[in-house]
């Protein structure tokens, strides 16, 4: 007598067990086609996503010319930039690669500061373009920003919190997390030994500037953009930069900046940019 | 990201706990401005008790302006906020912590401070529940929206009265809401409707003001 898979001459245990062996070839079978199921998907909208956004990518990257982008990472094109009706530049063209680095120069007023802020992002420039790695920087966006640094006038620290809650911040807010020894060890090295818990509000206007320079040290930026980073500082403190500058642009990477004090980086070629 | 929304609402929190009198006037300014009622209207229970969520819920509104004027000028000042817009994250979600804290230093606080008040007016227990549920819920959207307002007058002058103009308008629709809810308590119909459309305005500016107030700060920067 046979009728199906339950047969009464078995064993009450062998039926059970028989029973527990189709239910664990069902569920098998069930997560085996399930599988299959959405692998397939994946692929096919995987595929279609890709046969629709590759021309698309084909044109964008002809357009901007990705291979000249690894030559110059950045690329400024016929900038123009105004404050109010007073037209500062126009017609500005540069470009900057790996391991270079280029100072602005130019009288008070000239729009040193605006250029950077340009650069920066802050400010839409009248006309032209400014292209990081093949990509406008208005829309790299936050993946221009990952590769940034920017330090100007103000010194970006908080007067009610110590150097080193300072340091931790600033770098939290650029994406690196920094551990206490890491941020105690690049203010050491900024000459801040022993003022690492003071509160910066006690702290000498030079003294709050290498709290702000320490950035450079716990960044893994590949551009810098400075603006005046030596006001305030005393010789050592600008040999110390220089020495960073030098660090940073050996590592492959690139600095604009600008100054009115001399500033001079061993073993490569400082460009200039001078604005009237 | 939320790594980074921690770390605004962190630094936010410990810079408050050390500029400890920013926090209290805005609580102080709340008590005098609602004790000043029962003494200047005369201490007549039934008129003080209808008129109590009215008062409280003015008085928040005027005390959650206060501190407004501080939410982005002290980091402005110092540049911070610049580093900020270079995060390479969102700045809505920065956005988003900063107001967070506020609400913490400067809302949080009103809520806890309301039933004590509300205690003066001889305001009975369910309905000084209602009060507290409405302002947890009101409360973070006045300080939403009047974030856009900080963010659109940032760096002008005398921005602080300009600020309260632009956002006391707005914040109209959480009063009525707020009050209602209570007055329908006391009245005996259903508070739920007041307090559903409470939390869908919180929820309304949660999901856009934070946008809004980056895309004003990017407008104040340039």
């Amino acid at each position: 007598m046979n009728c199906g898979y339950y047969n009464p001459c078995m064993h009450a245990g062998d039926s059970l067990k028989h029973l527990h062996q189709l239910s664990r070839i069902a569920a098998l079978n069930f997560v085996l086609v399930r599988y299959v199921t959405y692998t397939c998907m994946v692929m096919m909208a995987g595929f279609w996503y890709l046969a629709l956004s590759l021309p698309e990518a084909i044109v964008y990257n002809l357009q901007n010319v990705k291979i000249l982008g690894f030559l110059f990472m950045l690329e400024v094109s016929n900038l123009a930039c105004s404050r109010g009706d007073h037209r500062l530049f126009c017609g500005l063209n540069f470009s900057l690669s790996s391991g270079q680095i280029m100072q602005v120069q130019g009288a008070n007023g000239s729009g040193k500061t605006s250029l950077l802020r340009t650069l920066c992002g802050f400010m839409m420039p009248d006309e032209g373009d400014i292209v990081w790695r093949g990509g406008s920087i208005r829309e790299l966006d936050e993946d221009y920003y990952a590769e940034m640094l920017y330090l100007g006038h103000l010194n970006a620290i908080k007067d009610e919190l110590s150097a080193l809650e300072n340091l931790r911040i600033s770098a939290g807010l650029s994406g690196v997390d920094l551990d206490e020894k890491e941020a105690v060890a690049a203010l050491r090295r900024m000459g801040l030994r022993g003022r690492e818990l003071l509160p910066t509000k006690v702290l000498s206007q030079g003294q709050r500037r290498r709290v702000a320079l320490a950035r450079l040290l716990v960044s893994d930026a590949k551009l810098w953009i400075l603006d005046e980073p030596l006001t305030a500082l005393d010789v050592g403190a600008v040999a110390l930069i220089q020495e960073l500058i030098g660090e940073h642009l050996a590592q492959q990477g690139m600095v604009i900046f600008t100054t009115h004090q001399p500033l001079q980086v061993a073993g490569t070629e400082m460009r200039s940019l001078t604005l009237s | 990201m939320l790594d980074l929304l921690l770390l605004v609402i962190q630094r936010d929190l410990v810079l408050a706990m050390r500029r400890r009198a920013d926090v209290l006037t805005t609580l102080v300014f709340f008590v005098m401005v609602v004790s000043l009622f029962p003494l200047g209207v005369g201490p007549e229970l039934s008129m003080l008790r209808k008129m109590a969520p009215g008062v409280l819920w003015v008085a928040a509104l005027l005390a959650s302006m206060l501190s407004l004027g501080r939410l982005f000028s002290a980091d402005y000042l110092d540049g911070t906020l610049e580093q900020m817009m270079l995060a390479p994250q969102s700045l809505s979600m920065l956005v988003l912590g900063k107001m967070t804290a506020h609400w913490m230093v400067s809302g949080l606080p009103l809520v806890l401070m309301a039933p004590i008040l509300g205690l003066q007016f001889d305001m009975p227990g369910q309905e000084l529940g209602i009060l507290i549920i409405g302002l947890l819920l009101g409360t973070p959207i006045l300080s939403m929206i009047g974030a856009i307002g900080a963010a659109l007058t940032l760096g002008l002058r005398g921005g602080g009265v300009l600020l309260s103009l632009l956002v006391l308008p707005l914040c109209i629709p959480v009063l009525i809401f707020g009050t209602g809810a209570v007055e329908a308590m006391s009245s005996g119909l259903s508070v739920v409707s007041h307090l559903s459309l409470l939390g869908a305005l919180l929820v309304l500016a949660l999901v856009f003001t934070p946008w809004v107030t980056a895309q004003a700060l990017r407008i104040s920067m340039e």
